[in-house]
């Protein structure tokens, strides 16, 4: 019986996501990027000035919003607990090698949903990539891969993140010079809903997220794992009801829906990369234990290791950007192809040393 | 009885634990856990498998009895 409300509760919260990232875009956000939890890390790194692309700078509300709308249920349900020690170090760099990947694909799993959603069949590549990745990290999984137990740690370290989250918010709406934010016409940066809508939009989101688990890698993982499929339910739910809205959308305002592989917003139709970029997504993801939107609602829950996680994501954008790793709509970077190959080698190291190495540390 | 300490450690870790034990198809299983996100996880999977848990909570730390 709860079994089933579990069930009913994600699909419930996946059409209500799919109805907000959809929404998002009528209000202001960039095509197919209602959220992105990717693009927007990346854009917050941009606007506290930890890269210079002008077109990629702002403070993201939605970003904000999920870690305090996780903050806030997981407060109204006791179930905050300020946690880490898990090899944080680790998970700062397999966050930043996820980043890598999500900025060859352009997009973290979440949006890789919403691309589908908007006719953009590039994002089939980077499903076929994340699945390979989902199914590589699930071999190191089922033979004993793990990073150590986290330990209670003191309730100001499970703060943190909430804490610089609410900082950023007062940056936004202060808007000092030294705050970056993308000119008008300069790119995705400049493209957003209003604050107070975008706040709303992600605190509601972070609020659904932490109630249902929901997580892009984990519904994958889980069936392949165990046959399990409450997570997967969340994931087609959010990818249904985004496509049933940009369809009528489409039909009523246009412009939301392009079935095709050319000419996608904020895409490339590179598709061995896109594929490539996933695969690494994929594959960090489940050896983090969760994707980069689950890992904002777990760092809002008081998880010291996700939130380290979610400052390796921004670093892992910054040096995309300055060392111009990241593609654009042009398609992949030299320098994006030979960051991605060291990725997945170091999270293939990475597994291997946190599987095969000494037992019971 | 078989106790699997699942504490502290990360998704899914625990319902891997748990699940690799139940390959010896054992009547009674203890498994520990400390959020609410594996007791659900380690509960679902026990039910699927047939089995009836008992949840007993302490200081913020599950003890799921998992038996046939």
């Amino acid at each position: 019986m709860t079994q089933k409300r579990e069930k009913s509760l994600i699909v419930v919260a996946g059409i209500i996501i799919g109805i907000i990232a959809a929404m998002l875009v009528v209000f202001g956000n960039p095509k197919n990027m209602g959220f992105c939890i990717a693009c927007f890390l990346r854009d917050m790194s941009g606007a506290v000035g930890l890269h210079g692309a002008g077109a990629v700078q702002y403070i993201r509300p939605e970003i904000i919003g999920l870690v305090l709308g996780s903050f806030l249920m997981a407060m109204g349900k006791k179930e905050f607990s300020a946690k880490g020690g898990s090899a944080p170090m680790t998970r700062f760099v397999l966050a930043f090698f996820v980043m890598i990947g999500c900025l060859m694909f352009l997009g973290c799993p979440f949006r890789m949903i919403l691309r589908l959603a908007g006719g953009d069949l590039n994002a089939i590549l980077g499903l076929v990539g994340f699945v390979l990745g989902i199914l590589v990290g699930v071999f190191f999984l089922k033979k004993g891969y793990t990073l150590k137990r986290t330990y209670k740690l003191p309730a100001v370290e499970g703060t943190w993140l909430p804490i610089i989250m609410v900082v950023l918010l007062v940056l936004l709406v202060v808007a000092p010079a030294f705050i970056k934010f993308s000119e008008a016409g300069a790119g995705p940066g400049a493209l957003h809903a209003s604050i107070i809508i975008s706040l709303v939009a992600g605190l509601v989101v972070g609020a659904l997220a932490q109630r249902t688990r929901l997580c892009m890698v984990g519904g994958i993982r889980d069936l392949v794992l165990f046959k399990e499929t409450k997570l997967l339910l969340g994931f087609v739910a959010i990818l249904v009801s985004a496509l049933v809205c940009n369809l009528i959308l489409n039909a009523t305002q246009g412009g939301f829906f392009k079935l095709g592989f050319a000419e996608q917003a904020v895409a490339h139709v590179d598709g061995l990369w896109n594929l490539l970029g996933m695969l690494l997504v994929g594959f960090g993801c489940v050896l983090l234990g969760g994707c980069p939107l689950r890992q904002l609602i777990l760092a809002g829950e008081g998880n010291g290791d996700s939130a380290i996680t979610v400052v390796g994501l921004m670093v892992g954008a910054a040096f995309a950007h300055n060392f111009g790793l990241a593609s654009s709509g042009a398609g992949p970077t030299a320098n994006g192809k030979i960051a991605v190959i060291i990725g997945i080698v170091v999270v293939a190291i990475i597994g291997c040393v946190n599987t095969f190495g000494k037992k019971k540390a | 009885m078989k106790v699997i300490d699942a504490r502290g450690l990360s998704c899914p870790e625990p319902v891997v634990l748990t699940s690799q034990a139940m390959a010896s198809k054992e009547d009674a299983y203890q498994v520990l856990v400390d959020n609410n996100a594996s007791k659900e996880n380690v509960t679902r999977y026990a039910e699927h498998q047939g089995y009836k848990v008992a949840i007993s909570e302490a200081d913020g730390e599950y003890t799921l009895d998992i038996t046939k």
